[in-house]
Parts: structure tokens; sequence; C-alpha cells
């Protein structure tokens, strides 16, 4: 016996040094992933002026980034990424005691605080932040003045401390500009009361002390903005849009100016727009899509300076010298941009004038910051940033671009994936390589590695050639479905294809369909398809994918379609459709060319087929009354569920529309539950086998639906923040709903707890995170559903011939009989995202991908979330795989995925299969991009990259000459012994 | 068995044939010297040769006994080791297991040449034969219990639906929040 379970042990020690270790080692790290940092569209930037001797920029972006650029690379100096609900409205770099930009932003409402750390402080309050200005000084301490939500607050450099403030929201006035006439200690604020009332406050900036407060009545009303020409004199428009309005309040006294737009220009082109700018003496009115520069002189004759068709974007002001102020302006044309500096009161000359060429697809120029620089001979030059359609960042000098930045993809949207060209000839190893000596160098380098006989420099020098791995960036489909194209949508209408390999831009394409046009005034783009996937012609027809858009936020606003190839990102053909779309369903039918299906569903509830083919029509007609569809109404809490039912008729008579009828609803009580979260399975998952092997060599059967909906509601109270209930009067509940019959599979209350769920639904069981009230701690459920109607199929000669009808197609109409298993565990973070591995044949063991407040990924194996966990596992429960049961999961630091680094503003994660069955591509987005390959049961069908092949070559060799030598030895001798 | 294959077997280089029996002087080659008479000497030794032979043949009987006997031995073995590697499945427990399934069925294979070496007319080979057959048929009974054991074998239901594909569903159902 003793003898016995020393054999045990021996074993079980052998085994478990073989068990998965999914950390890196260090020099691993690069090799398979990579990681990119982004800011997002840039909202607004600030330099840091010559004098402080740092040549970089500070931007605030629409991501809630502020970051410190390097002017000469583009690179990320600093970055600090705030949480989706501090939204910066405006940053600012106060000189003197404190170099620091100001960053405002949301914080707790009406809550004083301000916080000096890393470089950023913070004020809180609430609305959008009007003006700050920085350049005050009482005695060494610099103020600074921060307008925001109706309030003026002036606050101290060195501390933080709020020195006055005053308030104007009790006065019901709309602030529209606060006013600092250079040079003074004055502060004017003007803004609307009612509509047409214009009111003027002066006030002392050193101590709040209110000076003068005038108001006038103007009758026709105002509109809109107002733009500041001079330090006491602004510009409105009139509530037609069609007069001017030169407001003066020098020495206190009101007095308006009215100028008719049709006196300035002979053609009108109906109400304008004024495009605030803050140059002093010139500003722009925008009519239609004519840009109009005015320049006001004498305080109220208005002058036409330039009258254009392009699209023209204007600096702020930058002054240069005492009283010199110059500004930027950018026109696009076609495929150059023209940048013009010029002063702000000499209009006809130009400081400098340069062309650049632009490409295409960034669009035309949204935003433009000037910065100005001394040349080796004195002279003024002038850099500017400009933030593209594309919300890509570029910076010019000397009429060329110096970098430039695709913060798009900070934004992204929608994610799918394309495969790459097959490769047609034998791309050869001198190709490849370079050339052949490097080809031998390199492999001597890695030989001497192996050999243990590299000097550190070969070290460096080997592991800067793995992370080079030229193999790694080709252009070609390879054997293990490694590489791939991610085609991703950004929020700017823009797609690009990264590549799987290093994360570079294969190509990026500004979508026509998603830009502003007359029929489309606010597209907005929703989601990404395959469109094609060529298998069987894969060597002559490129896959192509479907973007889907629409115009505008309402739910009857028309939708528009993109074709796009993905090997050349080229549009193939883009529709505007004059029905909206409310759902796209991808069905699982193609046609002859092997383009996928899809059914939009409009607002009206009318099905559109796309393709329009009449081949696509029969294909979807004989499939017809086998095709439904759910609509999920989160605001009323009903789910609904729908059948087609014949060609449409009416109006909208075509080919390929189709009406629907409703079949059954489910109506949530709408006092005590809402829809927070609904999931299904992917559709693309491939699930191995029905049949789950338990101890004892009994079966349970998974019951697998691609039409199972994870619905979760929580009580109406429990639908606001953590904390503010009590556990008694917030719930949970999760259902399982069936798609196509309606019928509720399971339930199950969770009470005193309260979301936000993030779940994920795969194979036959579904996992949500949500939040316990009365343990105070965040809680993972899993919820297991097995058919138990098939239970019955245990007559092994049945099986062994195959007379059961366990694979034969089933109707969900027929009565199912589920029993469900679920477990629930303490979970220490909160979630943003989850997803779970997917590979090509669904073998492999699964793991959940959590990404965490900490924007990191985690993997956590899918056995902890077993809902078979006991506390004391019998032995064949063990070998089955079951872990003692613990009350919470555990969280392995060496089971991040994103190892040292962090998916900033982390938004999603997409598991994509490789061909190779135990890997899986991982590629998590937010603002920042991460990829990485993931092997969830270790890569046991091939071999790691890091397989010494050399020694395994040295031992074959080594063997078989022993083989020989012993042969002859043997052969010798017996023969010495035949004769002896 | 390998005593019987050491003294019989085909090990053997040289021999010489005391008992040729055979009177006429023309089925040999080389004629017999003058003044040897064969039929004397025959006459002479053919009861010391017959006692001979009964003993040979009780030997033979014997040798094959023990040689139809020599499996048990390995089955008591057999079951010793089988009884150390356990019930779990690893490396050592399934090669005991299939050295137990193969030593059986190697040894049915050749039966015959097992006892070859014991042929003799007056030899009744069956008996041996038999039980050596039954020994090995129980040794290997013993290996596929103990393959049964580990589990191996797939008379479970589980065994034939482990990778069946989930059954196809007729219907199909898209949709979600309206986008």
């Amino acid at each position: 016996m003793a003898i016995r379970s020393f054999l045990i042990l021996f074993i079980l020690f052998f085994f478990s040094s073989l068990n998965p270790i999914l950390s890196l080692y260090e020099d691993q790290v690069g090799l398979v992933d990579w990681h990119q940092q982004y800011l997002g569209k840039v909202k607004q930037a600030v330099f840091h002026t010559h004098k402080t001797g740092r040549k970089r920029v500070v931007v605030s972006t629409e991501e809630n980034v502020v970051a410190s650029l390097d002017l000469r690379q583009g690179e990320i100096f600093w970055r600090h990424v705030l949480g989706s609900n501090d939204v910066i409205d405006g940053i600012d770099i106060a000189l003197g005691k404190c170099h620091y930009p100001f960053i405002r932003r949301k914080y707790f409402e009406s809550m004083e605080s301000s916080r000096w750390a890393d470089g950023v402080g913070i004020f809180s309050s609430g609305s959008k932040a009007l003006k700050i200005i920085t350049n005050l000084k009482i005695e060494k301490d610099n103020i600074v003045i921060i307008f925001s939500n109706g309030r003026l607050n002036a606050v101290s450099c060195i501390d933080g401390e709020v020195l006055w403030e005053k308030d104007f929201e009790g006065e019901s006035l709309k602030v529209q500009q606060v006013i600092q006439p250079p040079g003074s200690n004055l502060i004017y604020v003007v803004g609307f009361v009612s509509s047409s009332l214009f009111e003027m406050y002066q006030i002392n900036a050193l101590n709040g002390e209110l000076l003068k407060h005038e108001s006038a009545a103007f009758s026709g009303g105002f509109l809109g903005e107002v733009s500041p020409v001079f330090s006491e004199t602004v510009v409105a428009l009139d509530s037609t849009g069609l007069i001017l309005l030169t407001i003066s309040f020098q020495n206190g006294k009101i007095s308006f100016h009215q100028t008719p737009i049709s006196n300035l220009v002979k053609d009108s082109f109906g109400p304008a727009k004024i495009i605030t700018s803050s140059v002093t003496g010139i500003f722009a009115i925008k009519m239609n899509a004519v840009t109009i520069v005015i320049r006001v002189k004498d305080e109220s004759k208005l002058e036409v300076v330039e009258k254009t068709n392009h699209e023209t974007s204007i600096s702020d002001a930058l002054s240069i010298s005492e009283g010199q102020q110059a500004f930027a302006l950018v026109q696009h044309a076609s495929h150059e941009i023209h940048l013009r500096v010029k002063l702000a009161h000499n209009w006809d000359d130009n400081l400098l004038k340069e062309s650049v060429k632009m490409d295409q697809h960034r669009g035309l120029v949204h935003k433009v910051y000037i910065n100005n620089y001394i040349r080796t001979d004195k002279s003024y030059g002038f850099r500017a940033l400009i933030v593209m359609e594309d919300h890509s960042l570029l910076l010019l000098q000397q009429g060329e671009i110096v970098w430039s930045r695709e913060d798009g993809l900070a934004s992204i949207i929608d994610v799918t994936t394309s495969e790459l060209p097959v490769e047609r000839d034998g791309v050869s190893v001198a190709k490849v390589e370079h050339n052949l000596f490097e080809w031998l160098k390199g492999h001597m380098l890695k030989l001497k590695g192996t050999l243990m006989l590299a000097s550190p420099q070969d070290v460096a020098a080997i592991q800067s050639m793995r992370l080079k791995n030229s193999e790694k960036s080709k252009m070609t489909r390879d054997h293990n479905g490694f590489r791939k194209l991610l085609i991703v949508l950004t929020r700017a209408g823009k797609l690009f294809a990264l590549h799987t390999g290093d994360g570079h831009i294969v190509w990026s394409y500004l979508l026509q369909s998603l830009q502003k046009s007359k029929v489309c005034q606010h597209p907005i783009g929703l989601n990404l398809y395959k469109w094609q996937v060529p298998h069987h012609h894969a060597m002559d027809e490129n896959p192509s994918v479907l973007v889907i858009g629409k115009c505008g936020p309402s739910s009857d606003a028309p939708g528009a379609l993109s074709f796009v190839d993905t090997y050349t990102g080229k549009e193939l053909s883009s529709l505007s459709l004059v029905h909206s779309v409310a759902q796209v369903i991808p069905l699982p039918y193609t046609d002859s060319t092997e383009q996928c299906l899809h059914l939009l569903i409009d607002a009206d509830k009318h099905a559109h087929l796309y393709p329009k083919t009449p081949e696509a029509i029969s294909t979807f007609e004989r499939e017809f009354s086998n095709i439904y569809w759910y609509s999920v109404e989160d605001d009323n809490g009903i789910i609904k569920g729908h059948a087609l039912r014949g060609k449409c008729t009416g109006e909208v008579a075509d080919e390929v529309c189709f009406d629907t009828r409703e079949l059954w609803s489910i109506v949530f009580p709408s006092e005590s539950e809402k829809i927070i979260a609904i999931v299904t399975r992917k559709l693309n998952e491939v699930v191995h086998t029905q049949a789950k092997v338990i101890a004892d060599q009994e079966v349970m059967y998974k019951y697998i639906s691609r039409n199972l909906l994870f619905v979760a509601t929580v009580a109406l109270k429990g639908s606001v923040e953590i904390g503010s209930v009590t556990p008694e009067e917030s719930w949970l509940v999760a259902y399982l709903i069936d798609t196509v019959t309606g019928r509720i599979l399971h339930r199950v209350t969770h009470h005193g707890s309260q979301g936000p769920v993030h779940a994920v639904f795969s194979e036959n069981w579904v996992v949500y995170h949500y939040f316990n009230l009365k343990a105070h701690r965040y809680e993972m459920s899993v919820i297991e559903i097995y058919d138990q109607s098939r239970a019955d199929n245990k007559d092994v000669w049945k099986l062994v011939l195959g007379k059961h009808n366990l694979t034969s197609p089933i109707s969900l109409y027929s009565r199912p009989d589920v029993i469900t298993k679920s477990q629930s565990y303490f979970f220490t973070h909160s979630v943003k995202a989850i997803a779970v591995t997917s590979t090509t044949k669904g073998i492999t063991s699964k793991q959940l991908l959590i990404g965490t407040i900490g924007d990191q990924v985690l993997a956590l194996d899918k056995r902890f979330l077993d809902p078979r966990r006991t506390v004391n596992p019998t032995q064949a429960e063990k070998e089955e795989g079951i872990i003692p049961l613990t009350d919470s999961l555990p969280i392995i630091p060496q089971s991040y995925v994103t190892h040292a680094l962090r998916v900033e503003g982390l938004r999603g994660i997409i598991t994509v299969p490789a061909k190779l069955e135990s890997t899986t591509l991982v590629f998590a987005h937010g603002v920042d991009l991460f990829f990485t390959q993931l092997a969830p049961s270790r890569t046991y069908d091939s071999l790691t990259d890091d397989f010494n092949y050399a020694l395994l070559l040295i031992t074959i060799v080594a063997l078989l000459a022993a083989i020989f030598v012993t042969w002859t030895l043997s052969e010798r001798k017996e023969l010495q012994e035949n004769w002896r | 068995m390998e005593k019987g294959k050491g003294v019989m077997g085909a090990g053997r280089r040289w021999a010489v044939d005391f008992s040729d029996n055979s009177t006429a002087p023309s089925s040999r080659d080389i004629p017999d010297p003058p003044g040897f008479t064969r039929a004397s000497v025959d006459q002479d030794d053919s009861a010391v040769s017959r006692q001979k032979k009964d003993a040979e043949a009780n030997w033979k009987s014997q040798k094959a006994w023990e040689v139809a006997q020599a499996p048990f031995k390995n089955l008591l073995m057999m079951g010793f080791m089988m009884w150390m590697a356990g019930s779990t499945v690893h490396l050592f427990s399934i090669g005991i297991t299939f050295s137990a399934l193969w030593q059986p069925i190697s040894a049915l294979q050749g039966v015959g040449k097992v006892f070859e070496p014991y042929k003799d007319n007056k030899v009744d080979l069956l008996g041996p034969k038999l039980l050596f057959i039954a020994l090995n048929l129980g040794g290997l009974a013993l290996g596929v219990w103990k393959l049964n054991t580990l589990g191996l074998l797939p008379t479970h239901a589980s065994d034939w639906v482990s990778s069946l594909s989930p059954a196809q569903e007729v219907e199909y159902s898209g949709g979600g929040i309206p986008l």
C-alpha cells in the first residue's frame, strides 16, 4: 500500500507540474501581443509657450483624456484618462507658480473641492465651462478665473483655494461670454435674460466686486451664440438669423447696431450661424455651405473680407507680441488644405501661406490651433495642429505634415474580422528575410542562444529578432490562422483594417455614406457585419463587410448601407435606404456568391431582405416559415416575438419587403422590474458536443440553443447608483427566454442585489456579474441549462449502432424539459466588460475574459464558475476537474492577459478563433487597443515558438549515430563469439 | 518450457539417430559394413528402446503439463502488478494493463509452438493445451477487467455520446434592442 501511495504521489507530482501556466515570461512580452495608445478627438489644445522651454502641447479630448504630446514626434508624454462621467470642459495652462494645465470636469454636483496631484487640478461643479482666465496676478500669487455652471470662481494657483465666487445662476442669466480686456483687471460677463434682454456685468477680477450692471432690451430677440470682437463689443444674430447685431457696452452704455446680412452679401443663403472666434475685430458666419468672414471696423461698421464655398476653420487668437494677434485660417480644397496665418488687424497680408497635400480619407478640417516659434533669423514661424473629420490629429509645419495620430481609433463602435489573402506564389526565404546571409546569421544566433553560448549583446539581438519577426506581419494567410485583419468602425464613420500581427493600419476608409450631407444631417455609424466570406472562391474573390448606419438619432431615421472590400479597403457600393433600420438579423444562409443574407427590420416592423437578388429571395422563401425575430423594448419593459407573414402590402410594396406579425409578448411589471441587460450567444460560436460527461461516467445533455435570450431586470429603485437603496427594496431577476416561442425556461431572483449587470452567454451557460447589497460585494452567478428529455438515452447498443435521434433536427415547439444548475460566487472587482474565449471547434476549455475596473483583462477559468462545485468533491469529481467550493473567485495575478499594460477606457473585448484549435485571438478596445493570443488549455496542438528544434535535431542525429555504432559493435562481437 | 527447449529443442547442432529401425539396407546411401546384421541388433535392443520410449513419453507429458501450468504464475504476478498500479489512468497503470493484455494474446498465438517439442504419438497434448489456453484466457480476462476498471472500455453511454454534435434547430430567430 505504501508503495502504491508513493507511486500515486509521484504521478500526481508529475502531472501537476504540467498544469497550465498562463503567465508570460518577461521576454515573451510583445511576441504575440501589441498595445496602442490613443487619445480620442481633440476638443481643445493648449501649447506650452516657448518661454517654458517645453516643446509640448496639452490636449483634452472627447474621450475624457488629458494628455501632453511631444511636438517633435507626436508621442504621448503623459496622459490621464478620466471616467466617462468626468467630461472635460476646458483646459488651460496657468503660468507662474503653477505650470500645470487646469482641467475642469464634472465632479459631484455642487460639491466644491479642488485637488492638486500629478499635474492636474480638479474643480468641481456641473455644466459647460465657458472661460478660463489665467493671466491675473495678486501679489505673488497667480489667480485663475473659471466660469462654469453659472458661477464665476477665482482660484489661487498656490493651493487651489477659492478666493471669491460670484453666482449668476439665481439671476436667470444665460451667460454667453466672459470677456477680459487685455491688461486690465476687469471682467465683463454678458448674456441674455429670456430671449430679448441683453445684460452686462462688470466685475473686478481681483476681489469679485460687482462694479457695474447694465441691461438693455432688443425687440428682435437673439439667436444662438455671441462672438466677441473687441473687448467691449460683441456680435450676435437676431432671432430670424438674417440680421447681424453689433452690441457695444463701452463705458457701461449698451447700444445695438443692426446690419442685415443682405446688405453685406448680395445673394442671401438663408439663416446664418455665427462661428465664434476670439480674434479681435474678426468673426465669421456660416450660411449653408458658404462661409463669410467679416471684419468689424470702427465699432459698428461691418465689412465682408472673404466669402468662400470651401470648408473653413478659424483658430483662436495667438498674441505674438505686444498688441499683435495672429490667427490661422484653414480652408479645404479637394486634395489640399490651405493654411494662412494672418495678423488680426491686417487682413490683407499673410504672415504665412501654405498648401499641404491631404489624404482624402481624413475628411475635412474640424479644428485648428496655432503656435509660434522663433526661427534662427529671429522671424516668427508658425506650426498648426489640426483636427480632422476622422478625429485624427496632425501637426503642420513648413508646409509639411510633421506627424499624424490616428486618434479616431480611440472610439471604436464595432469590430469584425476578415481573413487575409491566400498566399499565391510561395514567398521565398530570401524575400522574407531580405537575404540569405541575414537568414543564416539569424539562425546561427538562435543556435548560439540554445547552446548557451550567446553573449548579452547576442541575447538582445535574438530578442529584437523575435519581436520584429517579419513572419507575423506578412499580408497573407498563415497555416495557424493567427494573421487576420481586424476591421473596426470608429465613431467618426471611418473604417480601419488593423493587422493582427503587429497592429499596423493596413488601410483606412472614411465612409461617404456616414458623412454629413444634405440628405443626411447627423449620420451615425451603427454596426459592422460580414457580408461576403468566400471559402470556395477564396482565390479569386475578396471578402467584404457591411456597414450599417443611419441618419440621425431618431428611431425612424433612414438607414445607410455600405459594402467595403476588406482586402483593398475600397467601397464596393453604398445604398441610402428609404426605410429605417431598427434591427439587423444576419441569417445563417448564403447565396451562390457566398454573400450572407441579412434581414433588416425597420421601425414599422417590416422586414427587408438584403442582398436583393432573386436567388437570395428564393433561398429566403424556402426558410420563410422558420424565421422569427424579437424586439426588446427596454423602456416599456416588453419583449415581443414576431414571425414573418408575407410580402409587404400598401405603399411599400417591394420584392424584398415582408410583413411581420406579433406572436407573443412578455410584459414585465413596470413598477417592479426594469430591463437592464440582455445577452445572447454569439452567432458564430461553435459547440463541439451536446453531452457533458460528469463523474461516474454519467452523461448530462446540454440544452444548446441559438435562440436563448438572457434578460436581467432590476427593481425600479435599484436601477440607480450603488449605495442609494437598501437591500430590502432592491432585487435582480434573471430570465432565460426562448426567443422563438417566448417560453420562459428559467427565472431566478436575487434579493438584495442590483445592477449594473454584465453578462456573457456561451454554449449552455450564462455568467453574469452584479452587486450584492447585503454582502456589500460584487457577485458573479452562473446558470447552466441541461436538457432532461435526452437523459434517457442510456442504451449503449443503440448508441453504438447509431439508432438514436440525438442529432436529428429539433423544433423548439416540441416541449423542452430542462433543468438548470446555478451557483453564485463573490468577485472582488467591478467589471466593465465580460467575454469568453472561442475556438474553431469548441473543444478547448473556456476562459472568461473580464475587463476589470482597472482597465485590465483578467482570464478566469470557467471551471471556477462551475455550478457543481462542492465543498468536498469526491475522488471521481476531482478527476473530472471540479474544484472545491470557495465563496469567492480567485484572482491570480499571473492570469492578467494584459500583463503590465492597461487598456485605458476599456469598452469591449472581442474573441476570434484562430485556425489552431487551442488558440483564440483576443482584441480589447477602449481609448487604447490591445491584442493578444490566448491558449486556455495551453498550446497542446503545436510546439511553442521557443521550442528548441536544434536540440531535437542534435538529439536525433546523436541517437542515430549511437544506434549505428552499437549495431556494428554487436555484429563484430557476435562474429568473434562464433569463431571461438 | 525453457528446460524442455534446452534438451530437445531446436537449439541442437547435430544428432545421431540411434533408433533407426529400418531393416532394408537399400534405404541408406552407404552399404552396411560386412558382418553387420541390422536385424539382430534391433531384436536385442527392442525391449530397452521401448522402455526408453515410455520413459521419454512420460517425461514429455510431464513437461507438457508443467508448461501448461506456467501461465498461472504469470497470472498471479500480473494480479499483483495491477493492484500496485491502482485504478487511476496514468502511464504506469496503462503500461501494466497493456502488457497484461499482450502477454496472453501472444502466448495464445504461439500455443502450437510451445507444445511442439512434446509432440509425440503416445503423448496426449490436448489436456495441457486446453489448460494453457484456459489460463491465458484467464489472464486476458484479467487484463480486460483491469481495462474496464480504468474506464478505458467504451461500456457506458457517455463513451458514445461524448462527441455528438448538437442537434440542429429548425427555427431561427434574431433581434434585440432596437438600434
